[in-house]
């Protein structure tokens, strides 16, 4: 089996400041990996990077599309903005950034539909409405602006508006922050169900081991733009071999 | 199906000074397709440490576990998920799962990951519900208000949703009362009828006189030092 996506000695400096720093692993079709570390641990720039909206200074991230592996750090702006449309989605921590605030619920899912080629204004509608449904926003509300919906509903829909073509790979950055615990939990389901059903791969950044546990395979723990620790998810969690993960680790407060 | 060589394992407390504390040493074992292999010893022996490094939770320090054709000591990641998915099974002590999840489709996701369709899917974790006497007017619910027991079939009704070649079961018949053991009892003995690889931790002696065809004492794999 092709790894859906291989990343070769990623490095991003800001300045004499690292990043990240010599980050590689392969991440292989329908696998869910989790990113953790605390704050300033370089988990966001090693997002940005892979995903495009921030350029590596050395490294590569090799994706493999219809016509083979390529590295898309290589790739020209129009082909890899293609790329962010078909095969790759974004999901933002604030659904603020990843949605457009003035556009009807409805259209925040179609425009996604008419850059890809869709010009069929009832098959847009028709496929925007299963999407709300399948994030579970009543069809009454197509027509509404984000703005009238809650936080949970904002996030809901900023994940159909990224899955509604289909991606392969999705990038999710504190997908589940910001949002009180029983939203999280209908959100974490909903994100499960829909990794099952539609065979995703998905790179998670956050900084809730509790949600890691429950939608990560694998993991991988980050301190100082460093990967201190890698593997199965509640591997690292029950059995941290670094300091810093156990120290991590040991730091949740139980409910 | 489930061999284990040589096999070591140490913890390091790096926040505690750098203790290192040994917890097993050159553990093996072999159980067989069809075969029931009891883990006994006192407790904090190590059978559930030498349980979760076979199923990959614990990190080998040295030697082999080989379940089917993978050596999970040195297996990958995804290698590891896919064994976990189709072959090997585990009935902890614990139920983990999503908030709000019912319970019908707690007990179904082990058949959902690997394909099945969704209403026979339902239809397998239906009848092991009833099987382990959880009131149908609770399928609908969250697993995470249920008392103890309930919770605790809950998990074995998970565990036994897929016909695993290789189950790990970790004290399947605590806090049950005599018919659901009873019932426990029974799943037992038709998966080793099909042929599975099962290796349990039993307290209860008379249960694990009767599904057990063997036991090995964890006891002769502790560290001197810590023994």
């Amino acid at each position: 089996m092709t790894p859906l996506l291989q990343v070769k000695s990623l490095t991003k400096r800001y300045g004499p400041r690292i990043g990240c720093a010599d980050v590689s692993f392969d991440l292989y079709p329908g696998e869910v990996m989790g990113i953790v570390g605390e704050s300033g641990s370089g988990k966001s720039t090693l997002l940005g990077c892979l995903a495009g909206h921030m350029s590596p200074d050395e490294g590569q991230v090799i994706f493999d599309t219809a016509t083979g592996p390529r590295d898309t750090l290589r790739m020209t702006e129009p082909e890899r903005r293609m790329l962010s449309r078909t095969d790759w989605a974004y999901v933002h921590q604030n659904p603020r950034d990843g949605l457009r605030m003035g556009v009807s619920a409805g259209g925040n899912v179609g425009e996604r539909l008419m850059a890809v080629g869709n010009r069929h204004y009832g098959r847009i509608r028709e496929t925007a409405t299963d999407w709300l449904g399948r994030v579970e926003i009543a069809a009454d509300r197509i027509d509404d602006r984000p703005s009238a919906f809650s936080g949970g509903m904002q996030q809901r829909l900023q994940i159909a508006r990224n899955l509604v073509t289909g991606p392969r790979l999705v990038f999710m950055d504190e997908p589940t922050g910001g949002l009180d615990v029983s939203v999280q939990a209908r959100l974490l389901d909903l994100l499960r169900g829909l990794v099952r059903e539609m065979g995703l791969s998905a790179i998670i950044v956050t900084h809730d081991l509790a949600v890691v546990r429950l939608l990560a395979d694998r993991l991988m723990v980050m301190k100082s733009g460093h990967v201190i620790e890698a593997g199965l998810t509640d591997q690292v969690l029950d059995d941290p071999q670094h300091g810093y993960t156990q120290l991590l680790v040991s730091s949740v407060l139980q409910v | 199906m489930i061999t284990v060589e040589n096999l070591c394992k140490s913890f390091t407390l790096h926040n505690q000074g750098g203790t290192v504390i040994p917890v097993m040493e050159g553990a093996a074992l072999h159980v067989a397709p069809g075969e029931c292999l009891g883990l006994v010893g006192a407790s904090g022996a190590g059978k559930s440490t030498l349980m979760r490094m076979i199923y990959g939770n614990y990190l080998a320090g040295s030697g082999r576990i080989i379940v089917g054709d993978l050596d999970v000591a040195r297996a990958q990641p995804r290698e590891i998920i896919a064994l976990r998915r189709r072959t090997l099974g585990y009935v902890s002590q614990f139920l983990r799962v999503v908030p709000r999840v019912p319970t019908l489709d707690v007990v179904a996701e082990p058949l959902l990951a690997l394909g099945v369709d969704g209403g026979a899917a339902r239809e397998r974790a239906a009848g092991l519900l009833s099987r382990l006497n959880i009131p149908e007017r609770l399928w609908a619910l969250s697993p995470t208000t249920f008392s103890g027991g309930e919770q605790q079939r809950v998990n074995i009704a998970r565990g036994f949703a897929h016909d695993y070649p290789a189950l790990l079961l970790d004290e399947p018949t605590a806090s049950l009362d005599a018919a659901n053991r009873e019932t426990v009892l029974r799943l037992i003995e038709e998966a080793k009828g099909r042929g599975a690889a099962i290796l349990g931790i039993f307290h209860d002696e008379g249960a694990r006189g009767r599904v057990c065809d063997r036991l090995v004492d964890v006891t002769g794999f502790t560290p001197a030092r810590v023994a």
